[in-house]
């Protein structure tokens, strides 16, 4: 299937606003899901022509999830490895829409110095102008990946013997991006 | 010169695993300095109450002798098919508390003799997964050293491959102590 090429937002360069931008995981744990988000994030969209490249990424010391014995797990060599990878990258170079204002793109994604091809899906809004003046675009980005494959393998089996956490994680970044006004 | 500190959780004084370490000792490189942890006997067991300021002497003394070094070997003797139950209390009290304890983020290695035919290999095991859930970065290798009465003469190592291969661990650890200095010095 072909996916039209559509211009995701107005060219230019357009700067993350973290506040009100989000980017977390979700994974299945014992008998439900598992959630965490990142606090520390970067991200930058950049758009030429058709062109739509964009590049994120969050600080593993910045995980937050609800008990600090947890939080440091998560820092260790049994997971993040945060003390050698510091940061989770995402890059894409060809954000493509389709005609429902639907994203699907292939991008690559590091996680604990493991790169690998991930393929993001996800919503983009339409462009607004905010109350001071500046663009406003809207990304919803999400994309599923097993994360074995990028060596975070920890697992505790279940008295059944089952794995009690699952490999694929989802993660999902809820991005707003601003550009400044022209007319400013 | 990567410092290390070698801990055998056999008390006996005649340990195998106390020799095996020796013998890891002598097999290092000039670079490498291991030095034995003869503390075990004396750390109490572990109990919240006691777990306050002050510790006793001789956690405190664990502990700044881990924090001090670079990297940590165990070596380990299998009781019931698990780890000997006095290195485990130690264990607990270093990992307390979990998010700075000493072990965060130290290579560690697992070595084990036992007199049996298995060498400490299910002790080895469970003392890797201890070590890896306080933090530590653990080493994904193990040397069983099986039937160990008869590879130590007066405690001597006298076999030249288990020799070879605590030169190997040894080696290893030296290279993620470097990784870690480096991955230091970048952030």
């Amino acid at each position: 299937m072909n996916t039209q090429i559509l211009t995701i937002a107005p060219a230019g360069t357009w700067s993350l606003d973290p506040v009100h931008s989000s980017v977390g995981f979700e994974v299945p744990y014992l008998a439900g899901t598992f959630k965490g988000e990142f606090h520390d994030i970067g991200a930058g969209l950049t758009v030429e022509d058709e062109r739509a490249s964009l590049e994120g990424s969050a600080k593993v010391a910045s995980v937050d999830v609800k008990d600090e014995n947890l939080a440091a797990h998560l820092q260790s060599p049994d997971f993040f490895d945060a003390e050698r990878h510091p940061e989770l990258r995402f890059s894409a170079d060809e954000l493509s829409l389709d005609g429902d204002g639907n994203v699907s793109v292939g991008g690559e994604l590091t996680i604990k110095g493991v790169t690998k091809p991930v393929t993001v899906i996800g919503t983009v809004t339409t462009p607004i102008v905010d109350a001071y003046g500046n663009d406003r675009v809207g990304l919803n980005l999400s994309a599923t990946v097993d994360r074995t494959d990028f060596g975070v393998s920890w697992n505790n089996p279940l008295p059944s013997g089952e794995p009690s956490l699952a490999n694929d994680v989802t993660i999902l970044a809820d991005l707003q991006f601003v550009k400044a006004g022209a007319t400013d | 010169m990567t410092r290390v500190l070698g801990i055998s959780g056999s008390l006996r004084r005649d340990s195998h695993n106390t020799s095996l370490l020796r013998a890891a000792a002598e097999a290092a490189g000039p670079d490498l300095e291991l030095e034995l942890y003869d503390g075990l006997k004396d750390v109490p067991p572990y109990d919240e109450d006691d777990d306050v300021h002050p510790r006793p002497a001789a956690v405190d003394r664990l502990n700044a002798e881990i924090e001090a070094a670079d990297a940590v070997l165990f070596s380990t003797p299998e009781y019931n098919s698990s780890i000997p139950g006095q290195l485990k209390n130690a264990i607990d009290w270093v990992s307390r508390p979990l998010a700075t304890n000493a072990l965060r983020n130290k290579p560690v290695a697992v070595v084990g003799a036992s007199t049996g035919g298995f060498g400490a290999v299910w002790a080895q095991a469970e003392l890797r997964k201890v070590l890896a859930a306080l933090g530590a970065r653990v080493l994904d290798i193990e040397i069983p050293v099986p039937h160990a009465h008869t590879r130590f003469d007066e405690g001597d190592l006298t076999d030249d491959e288990i020799r070879a291969a605590l030169a190997a661990v040894l080696e290893t650890l030296t290279e993620e102590v470097r990784e870690r200095q480096e991955a230091k010095a970048v952030a």
